[in-house]
């Protein structure tokens, strides 16, 4: 028997660490070579480590979130014969009589298939709360006064609590100010209901892997980008008639058309009045670096967040191949198998959620772009034409610009001109003049 | 014309405008306060102060007039003689050294004095007749103009038709005085006056004496009245006065005209808030009958402009426009306030005094509380068979279902300082059972208290 140090392998892409993400296996697990142990997340891909040898995992090496340098140790199986610990230079454990004990026990499970769940503990909070003291808590009929001495109500005032929702620990329900801190750090969402159980637990779940680097890639645009955003209300009546008409008459083998690439065409238009709209920006070399092909990154949410996949060279592809490539993109997005180049190099990126896309957003942009376009939900409403109230389709597209690049101006001309081509859908496809 | 700008004005330097302008200017407000009168108002001048000095000096005088007879705890005395003209000068040196007081307090706040009569010319400005005119433009404006004593049209205020200010400073004892209104600024100054020796009678137009307390608290009152002598006509409605033979022709319930005997007559029928003069017109002004309409923070239907004290109506008690005013200051230096005052105690100063803080029984009741109520005679309390004080009770009044203190009255001499303690344990919100379980110190009137707490859980230890 011998220990068998697994390192975390050079996973590309030129990173010296990664974060780990998922333990499929356990201490104690017997493994079988090639079989996944856990993952690691570089950038925006999920890489498994497979397991070299077979053998039984005799401890891991770092904990669900931590972030692994290139080369240091992940795990320690024991195999059978010499194993490695020696090879690499490190000093076998000292045998405990656990790890005997361990070491004798015969395998006892299968290494399990699927993942662990999700890092998610639940514990109490740190402090007992009144009902843990035994202390009666109570809640007022509606109306009454609730009983609390001068200087709890002043307090109460002061912090702008509403001393009527505040449960009173008193003998007889007489708000102290100890209630009032408890309250104010943990108001029950039972509220005035009447003998309300407040619920304590506090869920944590670990902020990691896809979530971590979108909380971090958010924070950076939004403290990094000045964003300016423009709400301007579409008339799509016009472009529904003729996408209902072109999806009637559409091949089986066409893809079904969505709003998505009539607008994804308008961006391609827009930009091509206004180029500086479709650029990224190098910091580390204060470059605008303005491009004339137009990748569109479609906002994907997925089962693990939000996800950008990319539809690339838009200006050179049809309606139709555009609603093929957004439906190609945003499937391989959604069940993991969307490739590195899939997955980077948009110049502008488009944001909708369709039938919950609200009235208006403020969406946030896909740094380093310049811009996002975000698409609110379609509604029916009455518009004063010739006399009369008709109804026409509309919605409402938010678009934030990096406004430390792009001015009010651009932007707004730059919104005008989809507005215009999405309300008359002939000039989405009027060849542009050439110059 | 004089022109001032300033943060805070307040109109009316009573105890409610006063308070409010100290603390403004404690908060670092630019402040204002302009009264034609004398500095502390009804209170301090014609109110509050000089009628607890003349109460005390009718007192001393009694109690000299008893030793006089043959008091029982062995001390003798000759006939006291009074000499009502020092007497009221000490009366007026006690005011004026409040007065001083409260001088010095303002300027200690910084807050400017304007004297003189003020009249809105809109809701930021007023104008202010005094020796010179003064125009005063202020961003918050305190209305704290109080109230006065309340006239009867057939009884006008005169040389011999007198209201309590008139009383507090009679130079000569009328050998007989009639009060008209049995309420208790009636009775606190006939029951003085008669123990100085004027002959007294009292004129209710109600069914009893001190028609807003139960009979269980005047009932010791009734008594004094009884044993001074002061003869008490209830029921009775007062309609003219006769100057010539000094007698005021009175009716009754049964409208049996009878004429008693007035060299004075005093009518403390009530007060009325004091709003004319004061340009209210000029605003848009929301009044409650005819007094100013106040929220919960004392802010009238003009935003800016804030009415505390006698001139928003009932209870009019000092201590409630104190601590209005105190709380507008506080508002308008931008703290979050709001009047959430759980009891205003008020005390009768009559012999013996009544203390009523909180729901009486029947108000509770009244409430919808189911309660549990229980009183304790000063009879079975050490220290005040010692002071001669056995004459009243002290009763309180609890929810049934957990026992919350809503409300606690006492009539025995020397109560009113017991009223700080029921206000601290109704506003604290506390049980009967914290009462109870308090070390209450011996030998003093608050063990009555203590005593009421336990008998209402059942276990009163001297009964």
């Amino acid at each position: 028997m011998g220990d068998y140090v697994i390192k975390l392998p050079d996973v590309g892409e030129g990173v010296a660490e990664a974060e780990l993400v998922e333990w499929l296996v356990a201490e104690g697990d017997v493994v079988a070579e090639d079989q996944p142990l856990g993952a690691v997340m570089t950038d925006k891909a999920n890489v498994e480590i497979p397991s070299p040898v077979n053998g039984t995992v005799k401890s891991l090496g770092a904990d669900i979130g931590d972030t692994v340098a290139v080369g240091a140790v992940l795990l320690r199986l024991e195999v059978d014969g010499e194993g490695n610990a020696d090879d690499l230079g490190s000093a076998p454990e000292p045998v405990d009589a656990p790890a005997i004990a361990k070491a004798d026990t015969p395998p006892s499970k299968p290494a399990p298939t699927k993942p662990e769940p999700q890092p998610v503990s639940t514990q109490k909070e740190s402090t007992p709360s009144l009902v843990e003291q035994g202390v009666f808590t109570q809640f007022r009929k509606d109306g009454e006064r609730p009983l609390a001495s001068p200087s709890v109500r002043r307090s109460a005032l002061e912090r702008g609590i509403d001393l009527r929702l505040v449960p009173g620990s008193g003998p007889i329900g007489q708000v102290t100010h100890a209630d009032l801190d408890s309250y104010s750090t943990s108001p029950p969402a039972t509220g005035r209901r009447p003998q309300g159980v407040p619920k304590l637990d506090v869920r944590e779940v670990k902020v990691v892997g896809m979530r971590r680097k979108i909380a971090e890639r958010m924070q950076q645009a939004m403290s990094e980008i000045p964003h300016i955003t423009i709400v301007e209300e579409i008339d799509v009546t016009q472009l529904e008639t003729l996408r209902s008409s072109l999806n009637a008459k559409k091949r089986d083998d066409q893809t079904k058309l969505t709003l998505l690439p009539f607008l994804m065409r308008a961006i391609v238009n827009g930009v091509r009045a206004y180029p500086e709209i479709n650029a990224l920006y190098d910091k580390s070399e204060n470059l605008l670096k303005q491009f004339e092909g137009v990748h569109i990154g479609i906002a994907t949410q997925t089962d693990r967040g939000l996800i950008v996949p990319v539809v690339r060279h838009c200006e050179a592809l049809s309606i139709w191949s555009s609603a093929a490539e957004v439906s190609r993109v945003s499937a391989a997005a959604r069940d993991g198998s969307a490739d590195r180049s899939e997955l980077s190099g948009s110049t502008i990126t488009i944001s909708s959620l369709g039938k919950f896309g609200g009235l208006a957003t403020t969406p946030i942009i896909n740094a380093p772009e310049m811009a996002i376009v975000g698409v609110n939900k379609m509604r029916t409403q009455p518009v004063w034409e010739n006399g009369m109230f008709v109804p026409r389709k509309v919605l409402n597209l938010s678009c934030s610009f990096d406004h430390r690049f792009i001015d009010g101006w651009e932007a707004a001309q730059f919104i005008q001109i989809m507005k215009s081509q999405i309300e008359n859908p002939a000039e989405l496809f009027l060849e542009p003049d050439d110059e | 014309m004089n022109e001032i700008t300033c943060q805070t004005l307040v109109i009316g330097a009573g105890p409610g405008g006063y308070v409010c302008a100290i603390r403004a200017g404690q908060l670092g407000q630019d402040t204002v306060i302009v009264d034609a009168g004398d500095l502390g108002g009804t209170c301090l001048n014609v109110g509050c102060i000089p009628s607890k000095a003349m109460i005390h000096a009718a007192d001393e005088f009694e109690k000299l007039t008893q030793f006089a007879d043959a008091s029982p705890i062995g001390i003798s005395a000759s006939k006291p003689v009074l000499n009502l003209k020092k007497t009221v000068a000490w009366k007026d040196r006690i005011v004026d050294q409040l007065t001083t007081g409260v001088e010095g307090l303002l300027k200690k706040a910084r807050v400017r004095i304007v004297k003189g009569h003020a009249k809105f010319l809109d809701g930021k400005t007023v104008e202010v007749e005094g020796e010179t005119k003064t125009l005063i433009r202020a961003q918050s404006i305190v209305i704290a103009t109080g109230s006065a004593p309340r006239e009867l049209p057939s009884l006008p205020f005169g040389k011999h038709i007198l209201s309590s200010t008139e009383v507090l400073a009679l130079k000569r004892l009328p050998k007989s005085l009639v009060v008209i209104g049995g309420g208790y600024i009636g009775l606190e100054l006939g029951i003085a006056l008669s123990k100085l020796g004027s002959k007294v009678t009292v004129v209710e137009a109600a069914g009893a004496l001190l028609p807003a307390y139960d009979k269980a608290l005047s009932g010791p009152v009734v008594k004094t009245c009884k044993r001074l002598g002061i003869e008490v006509h209830t029921g009775t409605m007062a309609k003219s006065f006769n100057a010539s033979e000094s007698t005021l022709l009175v009716e009754d319930s049964d409208s049996n005209e009878v004429e008693i005997e007035a060299e004075k007559v005093l009518v403390a029928i009530g007060r009325r808030p004091v709003t004319d003069g004061l340009g209210l017109d000029q605003l848009v002004i929301d009044m409650d009958g005819e007094f100013i309409k106040i929220d919960q923070q004392c802010q009238t239907s003009m935003s800016g402009v804030y009415a505390i004290g006698d001139v928003t109506g009932d209870p009019m008690l000092a201590h409630r426009a104190m601590a209005q005013g105190e709380m507008v200051a506080e508002l308008i230096a931008g703290e979050p306030r709001i009047w959430d005052k759980t009891v205003i105690p008020a005390i009768c100063f009559t012999d013996p005094e009544i203390v009523v803080v909180g729901l009486s029984p029947q108000e509770a009741i009244e409430q919808g509380h189911a309660i549990k109520t229980e009183t304790f005679p000063f009879l079975a309390n050490g220290r005040a068979k010692s002071m001669e004080a056995e004459e009243g009770f002290v009763r309180i009044v609890v929810r049934e279902a957990d026992h919350l203190v809503l409300g606690i009255q006492a009539v025995g001499r020397g109560v009113s300082e017991l009223s700080a303690f029921f206000g601290l344990a109704c506003e604290m919100g506390a049980r009967v059972e914290d009462i109870a379980q308090t070390v209450h110190a011996h030998p003093t009137l608050g063990e009555a208290v203590q005593e009421v707490a336990l008998k209402t859980l059942g276990h009163a230890l001297h009964i």
